[in-house]
């Protein structure tokens, strides 16, 4: 058990050791990063370290994702510089560059390599999801309590009632972060009104956009906010007992996820008597196995009961009739790692953030054709320009932008006439896209849009669950006709019967699957409805697709 | 509740230890039924009959859902894999970087189409729809180590050593 007196000692504790330090090498262990050999540098950083007998002042200290994760392996040099800290950033850092490393560190030089922090990467970029992410060693609980870990939680739990947990994030105005863009604090009230011996709160880590992976990042990097986030929600609405689904293919996440709600656990900080209250909550991991529409709400439900995972249709809704039939809040990573910092420092300080009707910040993973591949967070209203050629740096290789593909296979493709456009939940749907869950790929001239809708919609087909009709047919018959168009066989009656077959799937599937699978084609078609004739007359204009070697032959 | 009693396990091999102690901690319970899949393909690699009769059993879920179970969801296998596997990821960022070029690539110089094992078992070739390192697209999972970005050669040349032992590589 854990009070709030013993939290802030253990706490101060922890930032005392870590103040002992003069110096720092932060390197990055998430995924990305590991797989471009971050645990190889770690480990000569380290080597190196020892060698020259400088371990009691300078600490290597693995962390998750730094952001920029194009420039992996990535190391934060952390030196004194009068009064605070300084701090560089060496890209693409190799094991053997440790000693150089080191030794202009121990020198109080700068690195050789480094990228500026000054950069529209980081310093358009308002961390609040994301602001322990690449300082703290996501293994070690006591890095998150250096940094206010459990700080909200044992403050909602000892200071706060039920009801001013969801006044308070009522207030906020944050809103669903997987992609709908519901709001929380309604979705919290409605949990907490309803009935029910058992509730349960759901983490929905299943993150399955292709392109997206804000989430598994927040997971690697700071794994301790999401569950202090469930707790919180737990005790607003009253629920014992949480899952988090997480897809399977994000080991490390799993991983160190499950080593944090141990560590938790440990501590009092979950379990029963939670902080010295009478208050208990449990939670448990649960690991998807591959199938994208999990990622729906009805469909996570089937699965953590052991069963296929297929969608049912609503109402009701999972916050009256849920998990096992019994009340159920489920929210996105993101929605839950925005719950502490609201309860700490209160729901309108987070909706003096952003705009009107989107409050607070949003992470987006930046790739495609982009010369900063990584992780961004930034304020809601941000202009897509400003993403994409300031914090993102352009197109590389002198290419032309062509368009930007947000939300995923639920999303679509803007254009560049809308690259103004800010970026919040209304104006994205206006502009035939969707918020989604954070994925922003760029592409540029020499990607075809017909070629991207066919890959969509053969994603779709390929996870549709089948229990519907209009999704488990329309898609493939969809994928059919980009299919044509793609190879140049297809007529005008084709390309109507495409946007006919999307109106029809789009009304009558029976979840987002299938209703938002037609996006990508109904918002290539609205802005790019140029290529789909040049395919018509058997020319692929980006050179992508096999109608444009067709047409090569025939000249 | 009524009791199921529970069935031996389908052979002494040890690893079904590791399988009988994850269904306990689930109180063998129905809903334990993914979870269990998920022990038993992490202990031997696939899913056979056998395993499937077992976990139906121990769980009390008619045989049918389990096999619907296992065959709903991607990442459960009921074939033993090769020996070694290589997944090539083709979600956005990789298939506009050059992803579906490694695919065929290996296809062709291996003579296996995605989702299947080379004739000699030395490998499975699998596609994933993202598995989330987009920075790296194209990038592809060799035996667990993810890589990338890749050109189709280098994916050539890393899966080489795979074919070498009897025959060496049908290439």
């Amino acid at each position: 058990m854990t009070t709030p007196d013993e939290l802030g000692d253990l706490a101060e504790r922890a930032r005392e050791a870590d103040a002992v330090y003069c110096e720092r090498l932060r390197v990055c262990t998430a995924a990305s990063c590991l797989s471009s050999g971050g645990a190889a540098v770690e480990a000569a950083l380290a080597a190196e370290i020892a060698a020259r007998g400088l371990g009691e002042r300078c600490q290597v200290k693995p962390v998750g994702c730094l952001g920029l994760c194009s420039q992996g392996p990535i190391v934060a040099v952390e030196t004194l510089a009068g009064e605070g800290r300084a701090e560089h950033l060496v890209p693409r850092m190799q094991p053997d560059e440790a000693a150089a490393v080191v030794e202009r560190m121990a020198a109080e030089l700068p690195p050789e390599r480094s990228i500026a922090a000054d950069i529209p990467f980081f310093s358009r970029q308002q961390r609040i999801v994301t602001a322990n992410c690449g300082r703290i060693d996501p293994n070690r609980i006591e890095d998150a309590l250096a940094v206010g870990g459990y700080e909200a939680l044992l403050h909602a739990l000892h200071e706060m009632t039920p009801a001013e947990v969801l006044d308070e994030v009522h207030r906020s105005g944050l809103r669903g972060r997987g992609g709908a863009g519901y709001p929380t604090g309604l979705k919290w009230r409605t949990v907490a009104k309803a009935a029910g011996a058992q509730k349960y709160v759901i983490c929905n880590a299943d993150e399955g956009d292709p392109g997206a992976y804000m989430d598994r990042s927040v997971l690697e990097s700071d794994p301790h906010r999401v569950i202090e986030g469930m707790a919180i929600g737990a005790y607003a609405v009253g629920a014992s007992e949480g899952y988090v689904y997480v897809r399977a293919e994000y080991q490390l996440a799993i991983e160190r996820l499950k080593a944090a709600i141990r560590q938790a656990d440990r501590l009092g900080l979950l379990g029963s008597a939670m902080g010295g209250t009478s208050f208990r909550f449990h939670v448990e991991v649960r690991i998807g196995a591959g199938a994208y529409v999990c990622g729906e709400e009805t469909a996570l439900l089937a699965s953590i009961e052991g069963g296929r995972g297929t969608p049912r249709p609503r109402p009701p809704y999972p916050a009256e009739t849920g998990l096992f039939g019994m009340p159920t809040l489920i929210n996105n990573v993101e929605t839950w790692a925005n719950v502490p910092p609201i309860v700490r420092r209160g729901g309108e300080w987070f909706a003096s953030i952003g705009t009107e009707r989107s409050k607070g910040t949003k992470v987006f993973a930046l790739a495609g054709k982009v010369v900063n591949n990584g992780l961004v967070e930034v304020p809601m209203g941000t202009p897509l320009r400003e993403m994409i050629f300031e914090l993102g740096g352009g197109i590389p290789d002198g290419a032309a932008f062509k368009a930007v593909q947000t939300g995923g296979p639920s999303g679509g493709c803007i254009p560049a006439e809308h690259l103004d456009a800010p970026v919040d939940y209304e104006t994205l749907t206006q502009l035939g896209s969707i918020m989604g869950s954070g994925g922003m790929i760029v592409m540029d001239e020499h990607d075809c849009m017909v070629d991207v809708a066919k890959f969509f919609m053969g994603f779709c087909r390929d996870e549709s669950c089948g229990k519907c009709v209009p999704c488990r047919v329309g898609t493939v018959e969809l994928h059919h006709l980009l299919e044509a168009l793609a190879r140049g066989s297809a007529s005008e009656r084709d390309l109507a019967l495409l946007e006919e077959l999307c109106d029809l799937v789009r009304h009558t599937s029976l979840c987002g699957l299938g209703q938002s699978a037609p996006n990508p084609v109904l918002s290539t078609l609205r802005y790019f409805r140029d290529e789909y004739r040049a395919h018509l007359a058997g020319r692929c204009p980006a050179g992508v697709c096999a109608a444009s070697a067709r047409s090569e032959a025939a000249q | 509740m009524p009791h199921v009693p529970t069935p031996p396990a389908p052979s002494a091999d040890k690893r079904w230890k590791l399988v009988t102690t994850s269904l306990r901690r689930q109180g063998n319970a129905p809903h334990a039924l993914i979870e269990g899949m998920h022990a038993v393909q992490q202990a031997f690699g696939h899913l056979e009959p056998a395993s499937l009769r077992y976990l139906a059993a121990a769980l009390g879920v008619p045989l049918s859902k389990a096999y619907g179970v296992a065959t709903f969801y991607h990442h459960f296998v009921l074939e033993p894999p090769g020996a070694h596997t290589c997944v090539v990821c083709l979600g956005t960022a990789c298939h506009l970087k050059g992803g579906p070029a490694i695919l065929s690539a290996v296809e062709r110089a291996h003579r296996v189409k995605a989702g299947q094992t080379t004739a000699g078992g030395e490998l499975s070739l699998l596609v994933a729809r993202c598995i989330g390192v987009c920075s790296l697209a194209p990038a592809v999972v060799l035996d667990g180590d993810i890589q990338g970005p890749c050109t189709p050669a280098q994916v050539l040349e890393r899966l080489a050593p795979c074919f070498e032992e009897p025959e060496g590589s049908p290439r």
